[in-house]
């Protein structure tokens, strides 16, 4: 992989989604790429992780049980205003995506996700936030 | 129906035209029946005074001169000549007859001088009274005559003066009521002889005024009236009235049918109006029942239609939601297992399996199954674009992407149809501004349209792209059996189709033209039978907007004239929606 990013700083990441297995994965595959994953699975884990630590970037599934992802979404932005967010939505409720952007996330991806794409969406928010 | 129409439209007709007809008979008979009185009476009262008159004239000779001067002939011939001066030759002759029947003086052209009278039935019955006209009588000479008779007294004894009355003189009186064609009238006495000359030929029957005879007294002092019928059948009216005091009797006789032309004719008319009316309320009922029924039917089939669409609509719709539920299902452990997949890659590039003997192995199977895992993707992808509502969100559309990937979409279905699907795709053109679901439906219905055209024998399906300036051209072509010309013109109309009931929803080219229409293009067919259809979607390319990029004349020139050639839209600038 990106060599030169082996030696940087972990990326601190919020991975909110409530389908367990794939968060487990992910978050091993992540590992392995210099991305520190943060694992919440649920609307509410993510707020209660958020309040305990900084993250560079969070991703966001939109469909979760508990909560709605743009109420998630918009509590995100209350608590840490400048921490961008990527949100995941499932084939066809681009809507949504489009009215959390609205809200001030910072991209979408369409779930499921190539983890290349997911993890340069995620460069690309760190970059833009620097 | 048609029976209630008819019977409800033509009652009040006929009981008005009834009761009318009715109401007009009756007071046109009384009106024939009044007239006919009326003349008859007046005709009687003629009769009447004519005999007075005569009877006056001669009573007033006896009176006047006595016994002695009317033995005298040559005095006698000249109050005959006299008598004849002032009323003409209605006198005949005069004669002085004495008590004993022997008539002593006579003026006249007969020879009756000396006639003995004391046999004659008149005779005896002007004996008995001081005035006497007697009945019609052939008397000595021979020919039909009657006589006004008077008697006076001389010295004691009676004799009488009488006269005889010319018989053609008085038929003229009779002769000279005549009605219409058949109304005549007659004089009987009340032995029933006739007292006028007789018509045989229309002469009432015996039968008939021997039933006016047979009156009783009150009855003789005024008019009868009666309809019957005589021994043919004949429908007639018959007049009866009284003169001379009783002795004798005018009958006049119509026939009914004459007596009631005018009211025949009337009524004649009427019918034939009321009939005329009859055949035209009957043939209105008729053409409007049905007509109105023809219409309900085919308002039932098309509602039925229409049901059945809906149903078969409802039924998509809910596959439809089945299928994205399952599809987004299926995403996730997909998802998982691709994402495993790529761990063990990840895994692999460690140094302790780099030596191993089968690395290859695992990387290929890896690597299968990642492809796999995004074959999954594309279908589940591929379902819920189908089942979904379609977005019409505009976004820049790489039209050729969008085409292959319904080619690859439609191959399974093509491949059962024995259909080859060709392309054509011009490289390299610009990106459309559309919705790509709603430019999905479009292509994917022309192509099932094509493909279920096919079915039966397979075909060829060929799918070509092109610019012509600012506008991207989409051609799909079948060597189909073609649509014959009339169906062409309706082929966009909404719920019009060719396909079976319940194969088709008559939806599928009517949402295509729509969706065309909104994004500022235009949906042309052509097609000839037998030889096959070509669809011609003609689209403004990106950075066309507010342009006014097609022109009908142009696209119409472009069409082989033998083609039947269908031009479904003038283009409106393009339509954004956002």
């Amino acid at each position: 992989m990106n060599d030169k990013k082996e030696h940087l700083e972990p990326v601190q990441l919020l991975l909110v989604d409530d389908e367990r297995g794939f968060v487990d994965i992910i978050s091993k595959r992540m590992g392995k790429r210099n991305i520190e994953v943060t694992k919440a699975f649920s609307g509410t884990e993510g707020i209660r992780a958020l309040r305990g630590q900084d993250f560079d970037v969070a991703v966001l599934d939109l469909k979760m049980e508990d909560m709605d992802g743009i109420e998630v979404l918009k509590l995100f932005k209350k608590i840490v205003p400048d921490m961008p967010v990527i949100m995941l939505t499932g084939h066809g409720s681009e809507q949504a995506a489009r009215e959390g952007i609205q809200f001030g996330a910072f991209d979408y991806l369409t779930k499921p996700c190539e983890l290349e794409d997911l993890i340069g969406k995620i460069h690309a928010a760190i970059e833009k936030r620097r | 129906m048609v029976l209630i129409i008819t019977l409800v439209s033509l009652t009040p007709l006929f009981l008005v035209s009834g009761i009318i007809l009715y109401q007009f008979h009756v007071s046109y008979k009384e009106k024939v029946y009044d007239h006919l009185g009326e003349l008859i009476q007046k005709h009687t009262q003629n009769i009447d005074r004519f005999l007075k008159e005569k009877l006056a004239d001669i009573r007033f000779l006896a009176e006047t001169f006595g016994f002695e001067d009317l033995s005298d002939e040559a005095f006698l011939r000249d109050r005959l000549e006299t008598l004849q001066r002032d009323y003409g030759p209605v006198f005949v002759d005069l004669g002085v007859v004495n008590a004993q029947g022997l008539q002593v003086a006579y003026a006249g052209p007969f020879k009756l001088e000396k006639a003995v009278y004391s046999k004659a039935e008149w005779f005896k019955k002007a004996m008995n009274r001081r005035f006497f006209i007697s009945d019609v009588f052939l008397g000595l000479r021979g020919l039909p005559h009657f006589i006004v008779a008077v008697r006076d007294n001389w010295k004691g004894t009676h004799w009488i003066l009488r006269a005889t009355i010319d018989f053609v003189a008085f038929n003229n009186l009779v002769e000279n009521i005549h009605i219409g064609k058949t109304g005549f009238a007659f004089i009987f006495n009340t032995k029933g002889e006739p007292q006028t000359k007789p018509f045989s030929d229309i002469m009432p029957d015996r039968k008939t005024y021997m039933h006016f005879l047979t009156r009783t007294e009150p009855e003789k002092n005024r008019i009868n009236i009666v309809e019957a019928r005589d021994h043919s059948g004949k429908k007639k009216i018959y007049v009866s009235s009284f003169l001379k005091h009783g002795d004798w009797m005018m009958l006049f006789q119509q026939d009914s049918s004459d007596a009631f032309a005018d009211f025949r004719r009337a009524m004649g008319v009427t019918v034939l109006i009321l009939l005329l009316g009859v055949f035209g309320i009957v043939t209105t009922a008729l053409i409007l029942s049905k007509k109105m029924v023809n219409r309900i039917a085919r308002a039932d089939r098309e509602k039925e239609r229409m049901n059945e669409q809906i149903i078969r609509t409802g039924k998509l719709a809910s596959v439809g939601e089945l299928a994205a539920g399952i599809a987004h299902e299926i995403n996730n452990p997909v998802a998982i297992m691709v994402e495993e997949a790529g761990w063990i890659e990840d895994l692999l590039e460690e140094e302790e399996f780099r030596k191993s003997a089968n690395l290859d192995e695992f990387a290929r199977a890896l690597k299968q199954i990642r492809t796999q895992g995004k074959r999954c993707k594309q279908i589940t992808h591929k379902l819920l674009s189908f089942a979904r509502k379609t977005d019409p969100r505009v976004q820049d559309v790489q039209l050729n992407d969008l085409i292959a990937e319904l080619v690859e979409l439609s191959a399974q279905r093509a491949k059962y149809a024995k259909v080859v699907i060709n392309t054509h795709l011009k490289a390299g053109l610009p990106s459309l501004k559309a919705s790509p679901s709603e430019l999905q439906q479009v292509l994917l219905n022309l192509i099932n349209n094509a493909l279920d055209a096919m079915e039966k024998t397979g075909g060829i399906l060929d799918i070509g792209t092109r610019l012509e300036g600012a506008n991207i051209i989409i051609e799909i072509s079948d060597n189909g059996p073609g649509i014959p010309e009339p169906n062409l013109e309706k082929i966009f109309d909404p719920f019009f189709t060719t396909k079976p009931v319940g194969k088709g929803t008559g939806l599928g080219l009517s949402i295509c033209y729509g969706i065309v229409r909104k994004m500022g293009g235009e949906i042309e067919v052509r097609s000839t039978v037998g030889k096959g259809t070509t669809f011609v979607i003609t689209l403004p390319a990106k950075g066309g907007a507010g342009e006014s990029p097609i022109h009908r004349r142009e696209t119409t020139e472009r069409q082989p004239p033998r083609n039947h050639h269908t031009s479904l839209t003038n283009t409106p600038p393009e339509q954004r929606y956002e």
